[in-house]
């Protein structure tokens, strides 16, 4: 009967159901009302955290959830972000509709990456996913008819929300929305994070040879991965050109790819959550620090990283999981 | 009746190196074979061949009758050949439950499935706490792969692998680094299995050999050097020099 006992206790991000979910929108409702109390003249700021943070839990995606090392992920949301500018500027206004055309444009970026990227492992995965990315950021500058250059795409004006909610000045009803985006695609992937699919990958990601000795075939998974991850990253790319009406080169830069990196290994990679709340704590840390020393903020950036690598090398999403996880069992064991 | 498994004059060099000489063996349902040899011996490399890991230089491998020697390894495991390793190779990111949960969903096709959970599902659930029960570690299975005994990892490695629910196994040292005393647990958890599944076994400790084989390939540099019961293996001059002597001692003595 033991065993029985046990086999009941089979942690419960194996079990799907409503109540993850309805959880998981409570949180992030109350997340974007808190910001939305705490930040009201700043929303600009917090928009910004919510489209990097799409960009952050795509590469959760690959690289938490497969294993892969990237660093030119920022092409799969600049991309996106280009296409639902030129979209708009095309005559597709509707911001839904905007984010849809993000959503195709990021998935077909995803899929020539993935293509390209997934085919090696370690170093060569890693140069690959670097040439990937200048590739398409010496693109965007040079293309200037359809990126604007150097000097961004500009002059993106959506409709209104529904036809109804216009993007005001101050940045509310963008906020809302993006929330609204944030929500319902975070509950679709944890959802999508707790199915087989997505256990074979982080099996894959833990072991590809024995996930190829029970019959998996890796190359094609982590090419669809690597869509979905595209496609999620697009919708990061679309609501920022929504937002902001410009887009600038700094969205298919290095930069943004090696950012992006950073907030993951801040909330801890292999977790949706970690993924959300290292872009919003890097994002807190960066807007506080820069604001109160912005010649040497850089610095503490560093010095931040250094000390959450050294003390939490999981991120601390994962870091605090593993201390409840600890707990639990102690409790249980008693 | 049709071997199972038949491995058709199977070679491999590396170079000018010969590591698989001319091996040719069939395995039939309900055989339980050991396949010993010194180290070196190409024990191993032959068992990558067979699971596709590596593609042979000259010769064939039929699985059921069927040519596999350039198929991927993801046909062959549909056809039923699964393998262990001598090392033990698991997810260790996920729970003793999700790693034999996982390969029953891989060969029920549910593993492309995005949007619902069916770890829980009433006949993938009644699998995979059956094949833990069977090996012993039931208690184990919402345990965290990196919190186990190594001897609990290597019963799961074979856990895996009955999921797969294989018609050939082949086990690669599936005793190697376990303590001693806890080796019979290990050749409980084999002699559980389906008698219908082939059993290749590669080991180093032949109390666990002669125990398990009814047959046994004796290999010495990359060749097959004596195939017989335990009791001729025991008596056999080539399978002693094989051991104790030089190789090439070893295949002139056979």
């Amino acid at each position: 009967m033991t065993a029985s006992v046990s086999i009941e206790a089979v942690p419960p991000r194996a079990t799907s159901g409503l109540r993850n979910d309805a959880l998981a929108a409570v949180a992030i409702a109350a997340l974007g009302a808190i910001g939305y109390f705490v930040y009201p003249d700043d929303l600009a700021f917090l928009i910004r955290v919510i489209g990097l943070a799409f960009l952050v839990i795509s590469l959760d995606l690959v690289t938490g959830y497969c294993g892969v090392a990237t660093l030119g992920h920022a092409a799969l949301f600049g991309v996106a972000a280009y296409a639902a500018g030129n979209a708009c500027l095309a005559g597709i206004t509707d911001p839904i509709l905007m984010i849809l055309v993000g959503i195709v444009a990021g998935a077909c970026t995803g899929l020539v990456s993935g293509l390209l990227v997934t085919r090696f492992r370690g170093l060569p995965q890693l140069v690959l996913s670097i040439a990937f990315g200048q590739l398409i950021a010496a693109l965007a500058n040079k293309l200037s008819s359809i990126t604007g250059g150097s000097d961004g795409l500009a002059g993106i004006s959506p409709t209104p929300i529904f036809g109804v909610f216009n993007f005001d000045m101050f940045g509310r009803n963008g906020y809302i929305f993006s929330v609204a985006v944030l929500l319902v695609t975070m509950v679709v992937l944890l959802r999508f994070a707790r199915s087989p699919f997505a256990l074979m990958c982080r099996a894959i990601k833990d072991d590809t040879l024995r996930a190829r000795m029970i019959g998996v075939a890796v190359f094609p998974r982590l090419v669809v991965m690597y869509c979905i991850a595209g496609a999620v990253a697009g919708i990061g790319g679309a609501l920022t050109a929504i937002n902001t009406g410009v887009i600038g080169l700094d969205s298919v830069g290095f930069e943004r790819s090696a950012e992006a990196l950073i907030m993951l290994i801040l909330g801890g990679a292999g977790k949706l959550w970690g993924a959300l709340i290292g872009a919003i704590l890097f994002e807190l840390f960066a807007h506080y620090v820069s604001a109160a020393s912005p010649f040497h903020w850089m610095i503490m950036v560093g010095v931040l990283l250094i000390v959450v690598v050294l003390f939490f090398p999981k991120g601390l999403v994962n870091e605090v999981g593993r201390r409840v996880g600890d707990l639990r069992r102690a409790r249980a064991a008693k | 009746m049709t071997a199972l498994l038949e491995l058709q004059h199977l070679s491999k060099s590396f170079g000018g190196l010969r590591v698989t000489d001319d091996v040719s063996f069939t395995l039939s349902s309900g055989d339980r074979v050991a396949l010993i040899g010194p180290n070196g011996a190409g024990k191993t490399t032959l068992v990558n061949q067979i699971s596709g890991d590596l593609d042979p230089s000259e010769g064939r491998i039929l699985l059921g009758g069927v040519d596999v020697t350039g198929a991927s390894i993801a046909e062959r495991v549909q056809g039923g050949l699964v393998r262990t390793f001598q090392v033990t190779r698991l997810f260790t990111g996920l729970t003793v439950a999700e790693n034999v949960a996982l390969a029953v969903m891989q060969r029920r096709g549910l593993t492309k499935r995005m949007f619902s959970s069916v770890i829980n599902r009433a006949d993938v659930r009644e699998e995979w706490q059956s094949i833990l029960g069977l090996l012993g570690i039931a208690q184990l299975a919402a345990m965290p792969v990196t919190k186990l005994a190594y001897g609990q990892q290597r019963l799961l490695d074979l856990a895996i692998g009955l999921a797969m629910k294989p018609r050939v196994l082949v086990l690669d040292e599936p005793a190697a680094g376990v303590p001693h005393d806890e080796s019979p647990r290990i050749l409980e958890a084999i002699g559980k299995m389906s008698p219908d599944i082939a059993i290749l076994m590669i080991e180093h400790d032949m109390d666990l050999v002669f125990k398990f084989a009814k047959r046994v390939l004796v290999l010495a540099s990359g060749a097959l050097i004596f195939e017989g019961t335990p009791a001729e293996v025991k008596e056999n001059a080539a399978v002693r020099t094989a051991y104790l002597g030089s190789y090439a001692d070893a295949r002139r003595a056979s």
